[in-house]
């Protein structure tokens, strides 16, 4: 902390000095504006987001973490024009008994033996890329490409799912306190007694054979909501208690009181008082989940709990990859690979993003870069 | 208490507190939580501000000042006892009864750091208290935020800023800025400058003079040193252990007074001159 003062009669003003100081001595508010007019973003200070974005641009792992994911996201999004274009062929269509015309050599798709053919790269123009995908031959690449679709889209999607219920009940519970923090805490806890492996096995079985009707809605037994919801719920204490806990020491703060003091209503408190103050530790919740879903998708579809057949996602495959594990060990290789790289992406660009959120680990970040003096020192 | 309510003004007190009373439950149990103890913060106090005076609520930390204004204020739900606000009563009031009442009823906090909300810009935190009490909006609530940021020595330009940009002495006025928003009949001030460096509290002290003779307003200042609490009020009021042990004009409690604990807070502040502050210690201790 900088002194507070020089000499009586002028507080020394930490950001570029405007207004304050010229008030204090009288010139007025005419004079301050001459000095510099640097409102909001644009001064060095800026607002807590502008610091966090600044600490971020110097993390060049978790940058490049971010861009390996970004990647990811949009080989899959493109994943019907590599089916359409270049394979040909769809992600459940068969080729059992067709053959391959690779320069002027025909390989069989699928060997009588069983054996899928393995991967062409372009030596077919594109088709089976990566090889088939064991005795149904269908083509590895697009499946995988299909598959990424759908973990990625469980893993997103729950997150959101699990961010939206977290801070509901974490505000609920934390800002209403009494029986509404009873309610939820305990059925949290319900939840957080069960492994969530276990838990998602048994509901994903439970589902997966009768499918879901709630009032109107009603999900097929075969629809991706299903593991998106059962991972999204499960996952949902993980979250909503380190948020209460937040909330309950935030509550305390002066600023609330002085909320209360001019008459802000409950609703006001939670969203524009509280809300803003817990944003950067749901951020980096959010991210880290999103790789925490992807697993337990891939558990649950390896254990036929999760995405069903013949849909695929990288679990499914690792699954069906493992029935020919001595033959083809290729076929498990492959989505193995494509959930180690997502995941390991996604988590050091979170992890990434708490340093550059987190102010308490600001300390360890500044360590970890090996300079004392920051370049921006917000307080 | 030596001097009746309502002394020179018409109508009676603004603010008239009654055997206030507010107790913390100590619980514990291992189900069911039974309440095994209380702390007694507030104990039955009986206190009345003048409308434009300035009553001064000194005591030692824990003595009950800050709960006593949080009550008062219904921040915090008084366990029993009347607040009567222009004659009206307004303990046990809903928080919606209690809005219009917020415009009348401000306060400024301690701590300069936790009391601004990190994440909101200034323009947003000083004229939040318009737009809760649709008072104005847009352009117009910029304006007179604007205006708000000036009279307190702040720029207009800080509107955009948040409040980690700021010193410990500017955030004090930021939040003065917020309390007076609304141009309110009586301001707590709980403990304002203790936060701050010596050099600051005196600026801070004098705007707040500045804005009462402006504003005409009404203060209750709470404060532990006595000193600063003399120089800004009329009258004063002595807490200890949750009550209020001693009150009466300041100068008079100041230069006479009757009750042990105020002889000792009056003994606690310190004087520049060493030769003085020995003769007093030995006055003290004699006496």
């Amino acid at each position: 902390m900088p002194p507070e003062s020089e000499n009586p009669g002028t507080e020394a003003p930490i950001p570029i000095g405007t207004g304050a100081l010229d008030a204090d001595l009288g010139i007025g508010p005419d004079g301050a504006g001459v000095v510099e007019a640097a409102p909001g973003e644009a001064g060095p200070g800026g607002g807590p987001w502008a610091v966090a974005w600044r600490r971020l641009r110097r993390n060049k792992v978790a940058l490049f973490s971010l861009a390996v994911f970004l990647l990811i996201v949009i080989c899959c999004l493109l994943a019907p024009v590599w089916a359409n274009q270049v394979a040909h062929t769809g992600p459940n269509t068969t080729h059992t008994l067709e053959k391959l015309h690779v320069g002027g050599e025909v390989r069989e798709v699928v060997e009588p033996s069983g054996k899928a053919i393995g991967p062409q790269w372009f030596e077919a123009g594109g088709k089976f890329f990566l090889g088939a995908d064991g005795h149904l031959g269908r083509d590895e690449m697009v499946r995988l490409l299909y598959g990424g679709r759908s973990s990625l889209f469980i893993g997103i999607v729950a997150a959101l799912i699990t961010t939206i219920l977290a801070v509901t009940f974490a505000l609920l519970a934390g800002y209403y306190g009494g029986w509404p923090d009873t309610i939820i805490s305990r059925a949290m806890d319900v939840i957080w007694a069960f492994p969530v492996v276990l838990l998602g096995i048994s509901l994903g079985i439970v589902l997966a054979v009768g499918g879901l009707v709630i009032g109107p809605i009603h999900l097929k037994s075969s629809s991706l909501w299903i593991p998106t919801l059962i991972i999204g719920v499960v996952y949902t204490p993980y979250m909503a208690r380190p948020l209460r806990g937040e909330i309950l020491a935030l509550r305390e703060k002066e600023f609330i009181e002085a909320a209360i003091a001019q008459g802000a209503s409950g609703f006001r408190i939670m969203f524009v008082e509280l809300l803003p103050n817990l944003l950067s530790t749901i951020i980096v919740f959010f991210t880290l989940n999103i790789a925490n879903n992807m697993l337990l998708e891939a558990v649950l579809s390896y254990l036929g709990a999760g995405v069903q057949p013949p849909s695929s996602s990288w679990g499914t495959m690792i699954s069906e990859g493992f029935q020919a594990l001595y033959s083809q060990p290729i076929l498990t290789i492959i989505p193995g690979t494509a959930i180690l790289l997502t995941v390991l992406s996604v988590n050091v660009f979170g992890d990434g993003l708490r340093d550059a959120l987190d102010p308490k680990s600001k300390v360890r970040f500044e360590a970890r870069a090996g300079t004392a003096a920051e370049m921006d020192n917000p307080i | 208490m030596s001097d009746g309510a309502s002394t020179g003004t018409a109508g009676g007190p603004l603010l008239e507190v009654t055997d206030l009373v507010k107790h913390f439950p100590i619980k514990s149990g291992l189900l069911v939580d039974r309440e095994v103890d209380q702390v007694r913060a507030v104990d039955g106090i009986s206190f009345y501000v003048n409308k434009g005076e300035t009553l001064g609520l000194v005591g030692e930390s824990g003595s009950g000042k800050s709960t006593a204004c949080r009550a008062v204020l219904q921040l915090l739900k008084p366990t029993s006892g009347s607040v009567k606000f222009e004659g009206r009563e307004i303990a046990g009031l809903s928080r919606r009864e209690l809005r219009p009442l917020r415009r009348e009823m401000q306060m400024i906090f301690q701590d300069p750091y936790a009391s601004l909300n990190p994440r909101k810009r200034i323009g947003q935190i000083v004229g939040d208290q318009l737009k809760i009490q649709k008072v104005a909006s847009g352009k117009e609530l910029r304006t007179q935020v604007e205006g708000l940021l000036e009279r307190v020595g702040l720029s207009p330009e800080h509107y955009n800023r948040f409040p980690h940009e700021f010193s410990g002495g500017q955030r004090q006025r930021i939040g003065i800025a917020r309390a007076l928003a609304l141009g309110p009949k009586l301001v707590f001030c709980d403990e304002p400058v203790s936060a701050l460096d010596v050099s600051i509290q005196a600026q801070i002290v004098n705007l707040l003079d500045d804005l009462q003779d402006e504003m005409g307003l009404t203060y209750v200042f709470v404060a532990h040193d006595i000193g600063v609490v003399r120089h800004i009020s009329d009258r004063i009021a002595v807490m200890n252990h949750g009550k209020i042990v001693e009150t009466g004009d300041a100068d008079q409690v100041c230069e006479h007074p009757r009750d042990d604990y105020t002889k000792k807070l009056l003994a606690a502040v310190p004087i520049p001159d060493p030769r003085e502050s020995r003769a007093r210690r030995e006055r003290t201790t004699a006496g």
